[in-house]
């Protein structure tokens, strides 16, 4: 869904940045049309605005057997063992030795039944907390974060995703929110494309340039201003302060012994540049690591995959909480659905989103719980099921924002959350 | 004067006593690989996933899914349950009088077996490598335990007591297999990214290393590695070693890839031949042996390989393919040439004879 403008229209909600000058002097959110439902809710959300979202998504669906819900010694269970935690009680797989020190910073869910099992089915109900319609259009979690959270003044983006290969882009997963809120993407973890000045241009000329564009601008808008120069305007200034902050993107500039600690594979790197770009302000980061889908050889590859995965992960989350960032952090490691418990004659696991697992924990989600229960092989959820759409409500409440709440999207009441569902409240701290 | 024989009716039964191999005789029965059949097989309760014939032939025994190995009486059927591993068990081993028998599990255990007492219990139990222990071979005097695993090491021990003779290191990725060259001397391991190390057992000592790189891939699309020596066996004169595993992977996660069995002149220190297979685009070679006869057996598994394929030593195409009835994930040539035992994913255990039927 486009944004809709109401040019001169009184229902326009002026949005506080429109006051305060500055770079996006003119521009704002409110004058998109898009507001909340009333003024309470904003002034609640302002006060929400310093949390943060850090998503880990193993694409291809990581078997929930090898991580979270092992069922050792079962027809199912492979051939792996499972290994104590630092939370007494909770056991998960042995391929996870560092995580398993950090399972008091986290909770687990072991009874998600999404009834999904495509890739990309699965992958847009866990990240959008509904499933894909025809008609309809809803945003990312990173891009919901960016519009509710994102504070009012930053030149970095409030969205960003990493992922380990491809080129940098933007993706078209804000729906009605607008183009500003969608994501910016790192391929490869490298920084976004074309953010050094080119040689040939010198600082002054640049400036002169800027300003000239932003008065030439300003007299433009003065009475064509729409929804489309808003988001072409917008591009332009972020992309001003991107090339002001370039630095926030190269993880070199870490501390050596912390480039050692998180590894110099990709997704080490990868981890250690979210945990940069949280610290810079950055709402939503979102880390892809690749490959879990594992249909062949399921358990060699797992070790390989979770043998890269496990140590960063730790230290992330390790590092998070030592620097007393994750009370506002939230942390999720998620993928589009689990893996069958029946081993294939390959010694794969297919798709499955019938019984399977996610872990999280900062920001307002009880930490060391578990909730959930699967039967001994792994088959059904047998206890407390849930969906992404319990999920996302519950995302939404440990970072503050009411799930229960909607945006007015010309006019109309979007609900931020799957209304027929609700949170998982027992998670909630 | 002799004491009398016992009547038939009063002799007891025994214990079997601890056979020489039987290996083949002068004049033995001649393999016929084109008249390979079904001879005889065994329903497990659990897929199986490895299985070797004891030096005697008397025996199968076999690891499964259930976190167990098995003995199969071949000739009564009767099964016997070894338990004490806590995980999956490929790896297995004979001591050439077929007494004792060495598992390696993938909890990292190395076990020893009385393998041919009525219940065969674990004599000693010692934690072999960190993770999986992939393959052990016994050395042909019995003297030395070779185990190779996924801390990417080769270890060596010794068979009468347990201690540990010898760490090797030198391979930088998981270790997949390894055999003992006919002589005793010389060792031979492979890994996961295709690499061949010749050691000297004396002393440990790295001979040479040699890359067989057609038995790796690094798939950039799902960005793991995908090979390894699943199969590996010397020629009964030492002079070749026959390396299987998979090539040409084009999907490491969907198992789409040829299966690949690299003939090394040992002596030479390079690739000799590759076998290939016909018709078979998504599958492994299991394991693989070299027959005395001169020719190379190897069984597949996969999407389309439930076969085995058989090579003359100057061949890349097999002359004979024969289609199994569920998929295999492993093999072994009985200590008369005469019989290929198979694991399968279907529970199944068989044997094929490489004659015509009777």
């Amino acid at each position: 869904m486009k944004p809709q403008y109401a040019c001169g229209s009184s229902e326009h909600q002026i949005a506080r940045r429109s006051f305060m000058g500055g770079l996006f002097a003119g521009f704002g959110a409110a004058a998109s049309g898009i507001g909340f439902q009333s003024q309470q809710a904003m002034a609640d959300q302002l006060k929400k605005k310093q949390k943060q979202i850090l998503v880990i998504f193993l694409s291809g669906g990581a078997s929930q057997l090898e991580t979270w819900d092992p069922k050792p010694g079962t027809d199912t269970g492979g051939p792996f063992l499972t290994i104590p935690t630092s939370v007494p009680g909770t056991h998960i797989s042995e391929l996870l030795p560092h995580t398993a020190k950090q399972m008091h910073r986290l909770s687990l869910v072991r009874s998600i039944n999404t009834k999904e099992n495509g890739h990309g089915k699965g992958a847009y109900a866990m990240q959008h907390g509904r499933r894909q319609e025809p008609a309809a259009s809803y945003p990312h979690l990173g891009a919901l974060s960016s519009k509710l959270l994102a504070p009012e003044k930053s030149a970095l983006p409030g969205y960003i995703q990493i992922t380990p290969g491809g080129g940098g882009s933007r993706r078209d997963d804000a729906a009605y929110l607008g183009a500003k809120y969608s994501s910016i993407v790192l391929g490869g973890g490298k920084p976004p494309n074309d953010t050094l000045r080119p040689k040939e241009l010198s600082e002054v000329a640049d400036m002169q340039r800027n300003a000239f564009r932003r008065q030439a601008n300003a007299r433009f808008l003065q009475k064509r201003r729409t929804a489309a120069t808003e988001a072409y305007t917008y591009s332009y200034e972020q992309a001003v302060g991107l090339m002001e902050r370039r630095d926030v993107f190269d993880v070199t500039k870490e501390p050596k012994k912390d480039q050692e600690r998180y590894g110099t594979h990709d997704f080490g790197r990868h981890c250690l540049l979210a945990r940069r770009l949280l610290e810079n302000g950055v709402t939503f980061v979102q880390v892809s690591h690749s490959n879990y889908d594992t249909h062949h050889e399921n358990f060699d590859f797992h070790i390989e995959q979770l043998g890269e995965f496990d140590q960063p992960f730790a230290a992330l989350v390790n590092d998070l909480a030592e620097r007393g960032r994750l009370q506002d952090t939230l942390v999720v490691v998620m993928a589009e659905f689990g893996r069958t418990p029946r081993i294939n004659h390959k010694y794969g696991r297919d798709h499955w989103g019938t019984a399977w697992s996610v872990a999280l924990g900062g920001a307002g989600i009880q930490p060391g719980a578990v909730i959930g229960k699967t039967n001994k092989n792994g088959t059904a959820v047998t206890d407390r099921e849930v969906d992404h759409r319990h999920l996302f409500h519950t995302y939404l409440q440990a970072v503050g924002v009411d799930s229960a709440d909607s945006l007015d999207v010309g006019g109309r009441p979007l609900p931020l959350a799957n209304p027929t569902a609700e949170p998982i409240e027992e998670l909630l701290a | 004067m002799s004491a009398p024989e016992k009547p038939q009716s009063e002799k007891k039964e025994t214990a079997a006593p601890a056979a020489t191999p039987a290996a083949p005789a002068q004049g033995a029965v001649q393999a016929d690989p084109l008249k390979t059949h079904e001879a005889k097989k065994l329903k497990h309760t659990s897929p199986v996933i490895s299985c070797r014939y004891d030096p005697t032939g008397k025996y199968v025994f076999f690891g499964a899914q259930d976190f167990r190995v098995w003995r199969w009486e071949i000739s009564t059927d009767k099964k016997a349950e070894l338990t004490g591993h806590r995980s999956w068990v490929r790896a297995l081993a004979f001591d050439p009088k077929g007494a004792a028998l060495v598992t390696g599990g993938y909890e990292g255990d190395l076990i020893w077996w009385n393998a041919t007492a009525e219940k065969p219990t674990p004599q000693r139990t010692i934690v072999g490598h960190k993770g999986w222990v992939r393959a052990v071979a016994i050395s042909p005097d019995g003297s030395l335990l070779a185990s190779v695993g996924n801390d990417n090491l080769v270890k060596l021990w010794n068979m009468a007591d347990g201690k540990l003779v010898r760490e090797m290191a030198g391979h930088d990725s998981h270790v997949y297999n390894t055999v003992f060259h006919p002589d005793g001397k010389q060792l031979a391991s492979g890994d996961l990214k295709g690499n061949l190390i010749h050691w000297e057992v004396e002393t440990g000592k790295e001979v040479r290393k040699v890359t067989l790189k057609d038995l790796h891939k690094y798939d950039t699309g799902f960005r793991a590695d995908i090979g390894g020596f699943r199969g590996m066996g010397f020629s009964p004169d030492g002079k070749l070693l026959a390396c299987g595993g998979m090539t040409k992977v084009t999907n490491a996660f969907a198992g789409v890839g040829l299966p690949l069995v690299v003939l090394v002149d040992w002596e030479a220190g390079k690739e000799k031949i590759q076998h290939l297979t016909k018709g078979i685009t998504q599958a492994c070679i299991w394991n693989t042996a070299i027959h005395r006869q001169k020719f190379t057996i190897a069984a597949s598994g996969g999407n389309n390989g439930k076969h085995l394929h058989f090579w003359k030593h100057d061949q890349k195409e097999p002359f004979h393919q024969l289609v199994l009835a569920n998929t295999a994930r492993d093999m072994d040539l009985s200590p008369d040439e005469l019989h290929i035992v198979t694991a399968h994913f279907d529970s199944h255990v068989r044997i094929y004879k490489m004659a015509a039927k009777a």
